[in-house]
């Protein structure tokens, strides 16, 4: 087996020095019948070459986004990521060492997670931020968590326009919890109250911004209503690059910001890995879960940098923690931090133009097809449309002619008689030939 | 002289006319190594004797500070917000971390003085 | 100061401090700004066009003020990260011998795998009809990881190894308020030797913990459990092989004290790698494993993720997995989304767990196959013996010299009166360019230190290890304190002043002038 080093000269030898006559005897503390005398019937191991083939073929058996024009996004989304990113991410040093316990040897990993909380509190208008939590969707639930521990009370607030699988991670945590959620119905044109639905019992309001169906919400006067009731306003995001456009959550008075990081340096992954981007305000810095880096000097005085302020975290707070969570996404925190190094400010200007250029260009062509209604007033790179007929059948069809048109809401919210509507996403990837296939396709089917 | 008592948990409880001053001792500050951050209730709160009072956390370690009596926290020290490090330098003096109004001046006497919490900590080792 | 070894020091003399370089580099060794200092505004390493005018559709919310996010050519951000991962220690550069944490060899026909566009580039919410080869793979790696723990269902979608905990448990305390007795059951027995995310996952999910303890021979003992369990017991969560490096001898009867109590048996399987093929979870009366497949099965702990944490679970605890999960309908695979009308928990997550890492993993098991994965356990027990069997006589075991499972725990009882600590011994090992072990944990031996050589190292790479640890424990016995307490001196950076980074944190980059509020 290519992976294990010894022969079985060797094993026989170790075994000897070790003084038992087979490794069995290693087992010793196993139950007896129920240590397995013969190997698992599965098949056996494999040349790469072999796995690579098997691999591949499941593989083929999949449609990629970068082979057909692609309009999905509802959470995750298509950019191109310079090659320099995956190069730097798969260099040994980053990819095979563990979380960095032993700072001494870790200042690289370190190093570049105080970039990446610089960055994130820049992006997001906070004052700091985490080294990371597993996704936006687990980073909201995280959110409500905290919010919970600092106005000690127990009910969130859900906007309509939160995405409905971060609304249902956040309400499956809460009943787990016995918390207290409400969940205000599906906001397509972004028309519903939050005011009115915060009181004196409320701990947080969660908003996002653009929310699932691409709106953008102005959330300063949430934000204003919350503070006058001792309420928190977390924001959230699920696509990075509408920051370089669209006025930072932290300059609405958000005190928490969560968002998902995956469109800045990391592929779609069919969901996972991503990165869950985490910031908040100074004042709430020990009640936030996640691993902190923070800058210090050793021993000669030169300046470096250590996980910090780890009573917070279950290795040593155990029941009392802030959270379980033990990893951060280290490798995807990496690769946005490589992105954004790359893209700078400039850049990440730049590419949220091109982004909220496309969709506006695509908006303006769907204007010409029958049976189509644009719903939003506003929009980054996202936008949801009323279709003439049911949203799933239609991508199904343009699926079958290789468009992948977007996600039907009816797929996030089924039952709530949305059948008739269509998220689309449109970022610097797609062409004017992709929206002329996407126009032409969707006359055709309509 | 002001009254002093401790605890089994190696807090302080020091009577001064009409409230008593509560930290943790030199010993429990020497075995905790440098204390980063102390988490402080509200003036204001009741507490009950035992129960936690206050967080002393150190690098690697969280620990619950108790009210040796129970009683009304009247004042905390909010000096200990920006200069933890004065539980190291004086934990007796400036860096004590409430003061309570006493509810029952009977428990105090369940405590230990000062000869009897000398001959504890020797026999902690 | 390189001669306090006894040693031949010629090198050590003439070598020059940071303190005498012009840059502070010391050879291959370079100091590295932070982009912030380097980076300008205006600099970008993309070259993207700048789209033709066109009215933009913000409404009032256009971002009007500076950033501040300082860009980097693309030469500059190659140097300046490829520096930074020179200043990390890694398994593809030398032995890691973390206990609990697995750090073995991460194949890279994995990352080529992963990276498919068939994987990479698809997804989560395309069309199924578009991702039956995705969704295959999913099916594929949940049949094996069953088999291999003779399991009846398993929860593909946690994110790591603590969210798999809070999975299974989530499904346990589903299954309790399923009989009514949510009200009744709040307590979770946890041993004391337990990983901290037991006790926080259990507090999280709203139990309450009571801890177990272990016997003198580092295990859980029946009566113990018996002591506690009761009608208001939930559930235990035990870690088997235990974080002390042993298999749980009577953890058979264990599972069955809960049982016939009306509890439920959580297992960590942070340490399943000492098993796998040689003993099935499932035999043992486990209703909810995790496995994490970053340490088990090869996915790289990237500095400390993404990882991922399938939970397998018994036949009891399968009808509240979470969604969504993949159903076979004939040739076709589909994706249940999902839980109304179900008992099926909500989602844990937005999307379907770590695909990026089912990929590495699959890849990891059909190398091994069936028989390599058995062969790799028995290695790795191997390896973890022949450590502790090279090394017994001078470094002292809390629990005798016996047969460990897949890591050995050594305690500080044999430093004692040398003024060195775990901690310093350690560090000194980082001069000698290894990894320090896992210290101080687990809780129940004074001064831990937990060695988990993985089945990875060659013989020659574990004698180099046992021969450098013999030489830095004859050092510490003969009271060579220097080599221990001021070490590391060779690395990158010397110790580390964490009350400092603790006591005032300063944890983002901040302009010299910060702007007022």
């Amino acid at each position: 087996m290519r992976y294990l080093p010894h022969t079985e000269i060797e094993r026989a030898d170790m075994l000897a020095r070790i003084g038992v006559d087979h490794v069995d005897e290693l087992f010793a503390d196993v139950p007896g019948h129920l240590l397995l005398k013969e190997p698992l019937d599965l098949p056996r191991r494999k040349s790469e070459q072999n796995v690579a083939r098997a691999l591949a073929k499941m593989a083929a058996r999949n449609v990629p986004a970068g082979s057909v024009p692609f309009f999905v996004g509802a959470g995750a989304y298509k950019h191109h990521v310079p090659a320099t990113v995956d190069h730097l991410v798969q260099r040994s040093e980053f990819l095979t060492s563990y979380t960095p316990y032993q700072p001494e040897i870790s200042q690289g990993t370190l190093h570049y997670l105080f970039e990446f909380q610089t960055q994130v509190a820049l992006l997001t208008g906070m004052d700091v931020a985490n080294a990371s939590m597993y996704d936006g969707s687990t980073g909201t639930a995280e959110a409500v968590l905290m919010a919970h521990r600092i106005t000690k009370r127990r009910k969130a607030v859900l906007s309509g326009g939160l995405h409905p699988h971060y609304a249902s991670v956040v309400r499956t945590q809460s009943e787990l919890a016995s918390d207290d959620v409400v969940t205000l119905s599906p906001d397509v044109e972004a028309r519903e109250d939050l005011l009115a639905a915060i009181d004196g019992d409320t701990s947080c309001v969660v908003v996002q911004t653009p929310d699932v169906f691409g709106n953008l919400r102005d959330l300063t006067a949430v934000a204003e209503k919350c503070h006058a009731h001792g309420a928190l306003l977390i924001a959230v995001f699920t696509e990075a690059v509408s920051l370089g456009l669209v006025k930072s959550p932290g300059a609405m008075g958000a005190d928490i910001v969560v968002g998902e990081g995956q469109s800045i340096g990391n592929a779609l992954n069919f969901g996972g890995p991503y990165v869950g981007l985490f910031a908040t305000r100074q004042k709430y810095v020990r009640q936030m879960p996640g691993r902190l880096c923070g800058q210090t000097s050793d021993a000669e005085g030169r300046r470096g940098f250590v996980l910090t302020l780890s009573t917070r975290e279950q290795h040593i707070r155990r029941d009392k923690a802030t959270s379980n969570i033990c990893t951060n996404s280290g490798l995807c925190a990496l690769a946005f931090t490589i992105h954004m190094s790359l893209l700078g400010e400039a850049g990440l200007k730049r590419l949220a133009r091109i982004n909220h250029a496309n969709a506006v260009k695509l908006a303006d062509m769907l204007k010409s097809v029958k049976g189509v209604e644009l719903l939003n007033g506003t929009f980054f790179n996202e936008f949801t449309l009323r279709l003439s007929g049911n949203a799933h059948e239609i991508v199904e069809k343009l699926a079958a002619q290789n468009i992948l048109a977007g996600v039907p809401a009816s797929r996030l919210l089924p039952g709530k008689g949305l059948d008739d509507l269509l998220i689309v996403a449109n970022s610097e990837v797609n062409s004017d030939e992709d929206r002329a296939a996407f126009i032409a396709a969707l006359k055709e089917v309509l | 002289m002001a009254q002093t008592r401790y605890t089994k948990d190696h807090e302080y409880i020091r009577v001064e006319g009409d409230v008593a001053v509560v930290g943790i001792t030199d010993y429990a500050q020497k075995q905790l190594g440098d204390v980063v951050f102390v988490e402080l209730p509200q003036a204001g709160a009741n507490v009950a004797k035992g129960a936690q009072a206050a967080v002393v956390e150190s690098v690697k370690a969280a620990s619950e500070v108790y009210a040796p009596v129970s009683g009304e926290v009247v004042e905390v020290n909010s000096e200990l917000e920006s200069s933890p490090a004065l539980v190291n330098e004086d934990a007796a003096g400036k860096g004590w971390f409430l003061k309570m109004r006493i509810s029952n001046a009977g428990e105090l006497s369940e405590l230990m003085d000062e000869t009897a919490y000398e001959a504890f900590v020797q026999s902690c080792g | 100061m390189l001669n306090r070894q006894g040693r031949p020091t010629e090198a050590g003399d003439a070598s020059l401090s940071w303190h005498d370089t012009f840059t502070g580099n010391r050879g291959l060794q370079l100091e590295e700004a932070l982009i912030f200092e380097t980076g300008r505004i205006d600099v970008t390493g993309v070259d993207l066009d700048e789209p033709e005018a066109f009215a933009p559709r913000l409404g009032a919310l256009m971002r009007e003020e500076e950033i501040g996010l300082p860009g980097l050519s693309e030469p500059e951000a190659m140097r300046h990260y490829v520096r930074l991962s020179q200043k990390n220690y890694a398994i593809d550069s030398g032995l890691y011998p973390l206990g609990s944490c697995t750090m073995k060899h991460n194949p890279r026909l994995n990352e080529a795998m992963a990276r498919l566009p068939g994987f990479a580039d698809i997804h989560p919410l395309q069309p199924p009809s578009t991702v039956q080869g995705a969704l295959a793979l999913i099916e594929e790696l949940s049949g094996w990881l069953m088999a291999l723990t003779n399991m009846d269902a398993v929860a593909m979608s946690p994110k790591a190894g603590a969210h798999g905990e809070y999975c299974g448990m989530a499904a346990i305390k589903a299954a309790i308020a399923a009989k009514g007795e949510a009200a009744t059951r709040r307590f979770v027995l946890v041993p004391e030797s337990a990983h901290g995310t037991n006790p926080a996952t259990a507090a999280a999910i709203g139990f309450e913990v009571k801890s177990v303890p272990a016997g003198a021979d580092g295990k859980v003992h029946p009566d113990a459990v018996r002591a506690l369990m009761g009608p208001d017991v939930a559930a235990i969560m035990l870690t088997n092989p235990n974080t002390c490096g042993l298999f749980e001898t009577e953890i058979v009867e264990i599972a069955q004290i809960l049982h016939e109590g009306g509890g439920y048996f959580y297992c960590d399987g942070a340490n399943f790698n000492a098993i796998v093929g040689k003993v099935r979870p499932g035999d043992l009366g486990i209703d909810a494993m995790h496995i994490n497949l970053h340490k088990t099965f090869s996915t790289p702990h990237g500095g400390g993720g993404p990882g991922s944490g399938p939970v397998v679970l018994s036949s009891r605890l399968s009808p509240f997995a979470p969604v969504p999960f993949v159903r076979r309908n004939g040739e076709t695979l589909q994706m249940v989304e999902d839980a109304a009308g179900t008992q099926a928990l909500g989602r844990l997550t937005a999307f379907h767990g770590q695909m990026g890492m089912f990929v590495r993993a699959l890849s990891y098991i059909l190398s091994h196959g069936g028989d390599g994965l058995k062969q790799a356990s028995e290695d790795a027990v191997l390896n973890a013996n022949y450590v502790r069997a090279c090394l017994a006589d001078l470094m002292s075991l809390p629990f005798g010299n016996r047969p460990c499972m897949h890591e050995v725990l050594f305690d500080d009882t044999w430093l004692k009166d040398t003024g060195i600590t775990t901690l310093d011994f350690a560090k000194a090992m980082i001069d000698e360019g290894y990894h320090p072990m896992t210290m101080y944990f687990p809780l129940v031996v004074h001064g831990a230190m937990l060695i988990e050589p993985t089945e990875s190292e060659s013989r020659a790479s574990l004698d180099l290890f046992i021969m450098t640890l013999r030489d830095l424990a004859f050092s510490a016995l003969r009271g060579e304190k220097e080599r221990f307490s001021g070490a590391p001196y060779l690395a990158p950076r010397r110790r580390l002043d964490e009350t400092k980074a603790a006591r005032s944190p300063v944890l983002r980059w901040t302009p010299l002038q910060p702007v007022a509020e």
